[in-house]
């Protein structure tokens, strides 16, 4: 049974999305445990094939006994058995997270729809991590973003709309560079597999077509990835987006398409191109380097918290690409480890902004004055979150901070490791500035009583309390998590 | 909507033959270029002509929005169906030959080829003419 679990993976959920659809127009409330139960199984699946892989080393599974180079091929690795484990957990803490934001913030008639999407969404996403052939990973892109694009505009406020409409139009630019990049790479090598290119790619690295179809892909997936100054679609995105789907995209679609990314760069072109044949690492790493300072000033720009945690992000994906530009092995589990550590702090922080919407009905910083009074779990949440997100000891953020540091010192690059922890300074900037507004921001205002809010729902404070935890106890056992990480970044770097 | 004889005598004649080409083009995806995608799009094709000409309404009482949902649940599942179903004979997913050499009757692999390929199908006709009802709605309540 575990053979055949990696196209079940895609075929159960897409088969569980209609059914959603179907059974909704008999009775709207079996929609949610539908949806709960196929990615908790999805979930399942991820882990028994993570210890699989980690075992036996590479699965791979031929799509209807058709051999690799003329048939589709699902390859499960170090790198991507990790990175599914990793999306589908967050998977599952939003769903769990979702159903009462949901209620709240999607109109009754609508709710069907936006299940059928959420399923869908983390079928498109779980298909792009395990796929092993490039033009299938298009189009599971492809599926996964017109879902996203939905989902943002699923809102119903007309700045979701335009929000939406604005990451349409880019989303719809980078696919149309992804997709011209992999018929560059067709027309050099006549295969789509992902390993068949990996050998056939070096007899035609002095061809301007190979340039060209890297130059598409790196700028496609860039505008995927949100990597600096590519990014503008984001904070409407992840500010406008109803608050479970902000949760799911910042976390789990932000993650895999730094690994499409990845697996572009290291699996299809290798560290040989990338840094002998066409050097481009060093640009990457300057770029990198100037979107974590960038993204975090604009983050402690912002007086609105959704608004600084989306720009926040901006920042912390120019960690992880900093990983990609230093490309030696410390960097790079470095760069793994906070693909990790950033999903499930991003995740909590803006559980929290969602929490903190859903009963305040804004999360602008002027009405959030001494908001730790009301909601103290919350609030503690983001102090630890946050305290990850600035890299403070025993925490997430600081294992893999220091691993990046560690590697950019090993490379000899002295000055971007120190641009870089002056990012991590700015980070305190603005993860402290919500921390003074909620816990001291009321000495003027002594007199203003607000609203009674109280903490959120249960189905809510749980997965946002257990991700804030996991920051802690994933920075406290970070060896556990290296297992998993060392072997993916020896992968990435071609070795065994 | 005002009246065209033309339009109407036109598409009243066109559509029977879109959706035979539709077919066509399903059936024969097995053999050459085609397959249930673009069959499926051309069947929608067909209901995009009707609502041009006759207008939505005479789609919708011929496809209505429920019968739109089932067929498009139904098409996936015969795809997904007949993939577990290979599953569960002890092939990959989707291998055909595996039913074939079970059950012993010849040239199987290319019925249930065409078999998934019209499941395909079934799919796009109806999520298409979904799209084109959906925007040529006026925006109400549409699930």
């Amino acid at each position: 049974m575990i053979d055949h679990l990696p196209p079940l993976l895609i075929a159960v959920p897409i088969l569980s999305a209609l059914l959603i659809l179907l059974v909704g127009w008999y009775d709207r409330r079996f929609c949610y445990p539908i949806s709960l139960i196929t990615i908790l199984l999805q979930f399942g699946a991820a882990i028994a094939i993570l210890v699989e892989v980690m075992r036996e080393g590479t699965v791979r599974y031929h799509l209807g006994g058709w051999a690799p180079p003329l048939g589709i091929e699902l390859v499960i690795d170090s790198f991507n058995s990790y990175i599914l484990a990793v999306i589908l957990f967050l998977s599952v803490a939003t769903v769990v997270y979702a159903r009462r934001s949901v209620e709240k913030e999607i109109d009754p008639e609508k709710r069907v729809s936006f299940y059928v999407l959420f399923q869908l969404l983390v079928t498109g996403l779980a298909g792009m991590t395990i796929t092993g052939d490039i033009f299938n990973l298009y189009v599971f892109l492809e599926i996964s973003s017109i879902a996203t694009y939905a989902l943002i505009a699923s809102a119903r406020r007309p700045r979701s709309y335009v929000a939406s409409f604005n990451y349409l139009v880019l989303g719809s630019i980078a696919a149309g560079f992804i997709l011209l990049g992999i018929g560059n790479l067709y027309v050099a090598t006549g295969t789509l597999n992902m390993a068949d290119l990996a050998v056939l790619l070096p007899a035609s690295y002095g061809l301007a077509t190979v340039h060209t179809a890297f130059l598409f892909l790196l700028i496609g997936f860039s505008i995927k990835v949100a990597f600096f100054p590519l990014h503008l679609w984001l904070p409407d995105a992840y500010t406008e987006a109803p608050s479970a789907v902000t949760v799911l995209i910042s976390t789990v679609m932000a993650k895999v398409s730094v690994y499409a990314l990845f697996r572009i760069v290291f699996t299809v072109f290798t560290t040989a191109y990338v840094i002998d044949t066409f050097p481009v690492t060093g640009f990457i790493l300057f770029i990198a380097t100037v979107a974590v300072i960038a993204g975090a000033i604009l983050a402690i720009a912002q007086n609105d918290l959704k608004r600084m945690l989306a720009y926040s992000s901006i920042s912390q994906i120019g960690y992880i690409m900093f990983a990609l530009g230093v490309a030696n092995q410390i960097a790079l589990e470095g760069g793994l480890l906070h693909i990790l550590g950033h999903a499930v702090m991003k995740g909590c922080l803006f559980m929290v902004a969602g929490l903190i919407i859903y009963r305040m009905g804004t999360s602008r910083f002027s009405d959030l004055k001494g908001i730790a009074k009301t909601m103290p779990i919350s609030c503690a949440a983001f102090a630890l979150a946050g305290a990850s997100m600035i890299g403070i000891p025993p925490t997430i953020g600081f294992a893999s901070k220091y691993y990046l540091v560690l590697g950019a010192l090993e490379a000899g690059q002295w000055i971007y490791a120190a641009v870089f922890l002056l990012g991590s300074l700015l980070a305190a900037g603005y993860i402290w500035r919500f921390i003074e507004i909620a816990y001291f921001g009321d000495h003027h205002a002594e007199d203003r009583r607000q609203a009674p809010a109280r903490e959120g729902p249960v189905s809510m404070l749980v997965p946002m309390v257990g991700l804030a935890l996991l920051c802690l106890f994933l920075g406290v056992f970070v060896e556990v998590v290296m297992e998993a990480v060392r072997p993916a970044a020896m992968l990435l770097l071609g070795g065994a | 909507m005002r009246e065209n004889v033309v339009i109407r005598t036109v598409s009243r004649i066109a559509v029977p033959f879109i959706q035979v080409f539709a077919l066509y083009v399903i059936v024969h995806g097995a053999l050459g270029a085609g397959g249930g995608f673009q069959g499926g799009v051309v069947f929608a094709a067909s209901f995009i002509l009707m609502t041009v000409a006759f207008g939505l309404t005479s789609v919708r009482k011929r496809l209505s929005n429920k019968w739109i949902v089932v067929y498009s649940v139904l098409g996936i599942t015969i795809y997904a169906g007949i993939g577990l179903l290979c599953l569960l004979m002890g092939g990959n997913y989707l291998e055909y030959g595996v039913i074939e050499t079970i059950l012993g009757i010849p040239h199987l692999h290319g019925y249930l080829l065409d078999a998934v390929e019209i499941g395909i199908g079934i799919t796009v006709m109806a999520v298409m003419t979904s799209i084109i009802c959906d925007m040529a709605d006026k925006g109400g309540e549409s699930s």
